[in-house]
């Protein structure tokens, strides 16, 4: 059994605006392994990215508040921990990386500088012995040049180098786990690449797990080891990347799937789901995708689906696969066949 | 920086020749002729020519510009018509007694602006932001006038907490080396008297450093809000910093371009204008000399004082610029 370093339970994320409050993260239970990379999958609005701030504790408050939930750290329980542990750990024990390179760091202190002052957080070191470190990180996230480089501005480096030293401060303190927040939207695609392949390395090197959020399954086949997609703020299904790309059991994973363009298949429209997502609100009963589930009936606008067990630890929140229901349409298949 | 810096000073050329073009036709601006405005309206045609020619005015105007700039280049600012001193020489201590007042102004203005600023924008939406708000707006609008009198009637008069004009104890004047009276006392080693040049720089200088401290406090404060929900505030904070090394080193430095406009913009508005706060505390700074040439008609010194106030600005805001590079490595010109 691997151990579980990060785990998720029931945790809620609202919003409160003027408009009321908005569950943007509604109930999520999620885990991640020691060494695993764990991709989070969904539309734009999913609650992803709240769910990774909520994880750091750096929603804005106001107006977000984590409402309920544990987010059980190697055994500790951060929903509640102090701002001063808070600080301990992030950088440290947990760090993340964002969606944009460009605006991600101070564009008025040298790359050396930022470095250093996240090593120089965590770890007791002079100003030789911190740059020296940051210089590793450099030459270990493949900066070319890397001594220039620390002397220089982000506006010196390409979109693609800024994401490298994101990932060299973010790796500076050894993390337990990585959260990627988006971390290739905003690059090009051969650029893409090569951070992916980066963090790959990363992660089977220094044994760092992983938590990429993109709504980029090709991302995340390149090299997620488990998926868990969510849906208007809910996980709606988890499993292996392999079992989730090849047999995806919840409505909205096939339909995201089925989205993909097919290399092999010549077809004149890409499939899209129809709708589209439904803004949180407080409230609202049955399946949140039912509205645009080819397979709705009536249960699923009625009651709240949870998220059933499956075979190989999957799960998957939907009606379909409620044994209790299973059972009843076995046994009435059963009586047509008697 | 040193090509920038040289750059910068290069582009004060045209901006010089500009200012003392401006200074220089003033005097012919005024109606009539200058030699009449002296002599005054019964003096002799004979007379008017003599001094016409002894100030070089039958020259074409080309010429009188050349000279007059020959002259500023050799630091002869003309002769006053009323004291028939050397402006150049006689100038000084005016300049050195706003410069004194607008530093100390600026210094409480600038201290407890930015803080105050700084503040409200961390605690948004609180009491003190409130408040502080509040204090800026009724800043803004107070009229300085009433404010100095407020001062010196609570202050001076009722509390006499601290002297109510001047600059040092008149009673007691000291033997000036370089008329900046604070590091003068400091010369001379005399530190009950660098106390009470101190005394009597607390209530102009409040009178003088509220406008601009409400304006800096309302500017950092927007300026930070702005920051503050930039990405890389939000990395600075993942990577584990605490309030402290976020607010005050990586949000004010961001937050500091706009702010230090409005400071610079502010000292050479201090620099220039303060003939109301300088004259309701018997100050004798560069306002109230050009306001008495204006009341006497001294053109030369009301000349020289417009030329003296527009170099200080131009300065100003050199330095200014030099700080925008300093904090901003992106800017360039």
């Amino acid at each position: 059994m691997p151990e579980t370093i990060l785990e998720l339970n029931e945790l809620h994320t609202h919003f409160f605006t003027d408009n009321g409050e908005i569950p943007a993260v509604d109930g999520v239970s999620l885990s991640v392994n020691k060494g695993e990379v764990v991709g989070i999958v969904g539309e734009s609005g999913c609650g992803k990215s709240v769910t990774s701030l909520s994880i750091m504790q750096l929603i804005p408050q106001p107006p977000g508040k984590i409402v309920s939930g544990e987010i059980n750290f190697k055994g500790e329980n951060l929903a509640n921990s102090s701002n001063k542990r808070m600080k301990q750990i992030r950088g440290n024990e947990i760090s993340m990386i964002f969606q944009e390179p460009m605006t991600s760091l101070d564009p008025l202190f040298t790359i050396g500088n930022q470095l250093r002052e996240a090593i120089q957080l965590h770890n007791k070191m002079s100003k030789k012995e911190a740059s020296d470190r940051a210089l590793d990180m450099l030459e270990m996230v493949g900066i070319p040049r890397p001594k220039e480089v620390l002397s220089e501005y982000p506006h010196q480096l390409s979109g693609g180098m800024r994401q490298r030293v994101m990932i060299a401060m973010a790796m500076s303190c050894d993390p337990e786990i990585l959260i990627a927040d988006e971390p290739t939207t905003a690059l090009d695609v051969t650029i893409q690449a090569q951070i992916l392949d980066l963090m790959k390395k990363l992660n089977q090197e220094k044994d760092t797990a992983i938590m990429l959020i993109t709504h980029d399954l090709g991302v995340v086949a390149e090299i997620c080891d488990r998926v868990v997609v969510m849906y208007s703020g809910q996980v709606v299904e988890e499993g292996t990347t392999r079992e989730i790309l090849k047999d995806p059991k919840h409505p909205y994973s096939q339909g995201l799937i089925k989205s993909l363009p097919k290399i092999h298949e010549r077809e004149q429209k890409l499939y899209s789901i129809p709708g589209t997502v439904p803004k949180p609100k407080m409230g609202v009963k049955g399946c949140r995708f039912a509205q645009r589930c080819p397979m709705a009936f009536e249960r699923c606008f009625q009651e709240d689906p949870e998220l059933y067990p499956l075979e190989n630890n999957r799960r998957s929140r939907c009606f379909l696969y409620d044994d209790a229901k299973r059972e009843v349409t076995e046994n009435a298949n059963a009586d047509i066949r008697s | 920086m040193f090509a920038y810096t040289m750059r910068r000073l290069l582009m004060l050329i045209p901006v010089l020749i500009g200012m003392t073009l401006i200074t220089f036709s003033i005097v012919h601006l005024i109606p009539g002729n200058p030699a009449q405005v002296i002599l005054g309206e019964t003096a002799t045609a004979e007379a008017m020519q003599n001094l016409e020619e002894s100030m070089g005015l039958n020259e074409p105007y080309a010429v009188q510009y050349f000279i007059y700039v020959q002259d500023l280049l050799q630091g002869d600012l003309g002769t006053s018509l009323r004291s028939k001193a050397e402006i150049a020489k006689e100038i000084w201590p005016y300049i050195a007694a706003t410069f004194e007042l607008t530093f100390f102004a600026m210094l409480f203005a600038i201290f407890i602006g930015v803080n105050a600023g700084i503040i409200s924008a961390w605690k948004q939406n609180s009491w003190f932001d409130f408040l502080a708000m509040l204090f800026a707006l009724i800043g803004v609008s107070m009229p300085v006038f009433w404010l100095a009198l407020m001062e010196q009637w609570i202050f001076a008069q009722e509390l006499s907490w601290f002297p109510a004009t001047g600059r040092q104890d008149n009673r007691d004047p000291m033997e000036p080396i370089t008329y900046f009276f604070v590091i003068d006392s400091i010369l001379h080693m005399d530190f009950t008297r660098v106390i009470t040049t101190l005394k009597h720089l607390v209530l102009p200088s409040i009178a003088l450093g509220t406008i601009p401290m409400a304006i800096i406090a309302r500017m950092t404060r927007s300026s930070m809000l702005e920051v503050m929900k930039s990405d890389y505030i939000r990395t600075v904070k993942a990577k584990g910093s605490g309030q402290f090394l976020v607010i005050y080193k990586h949000a004010l430095k961001n937050a500091f371009i706009p702010v230090l406009t409005v400071i610079g913009l502010q000292t050479g508005v201090l620099l220039g204008g303060a003939i109301l706060t300088e004259t309701i505390f018997s100050w004798p700074g560069i306002g109230s000399y050009v306001y008495q040439a204006i009341n006497y008609r001294d053109y030369p010194v009301i000349q020289s004082g417009i030329l003296v106030v527009a170099f200080i600005f131009v300065i100003i805001n050199l330095v200014v610029d030099l700080m925008y590079k300093f904090i901003d490595p992106r800017i360039s010109y």
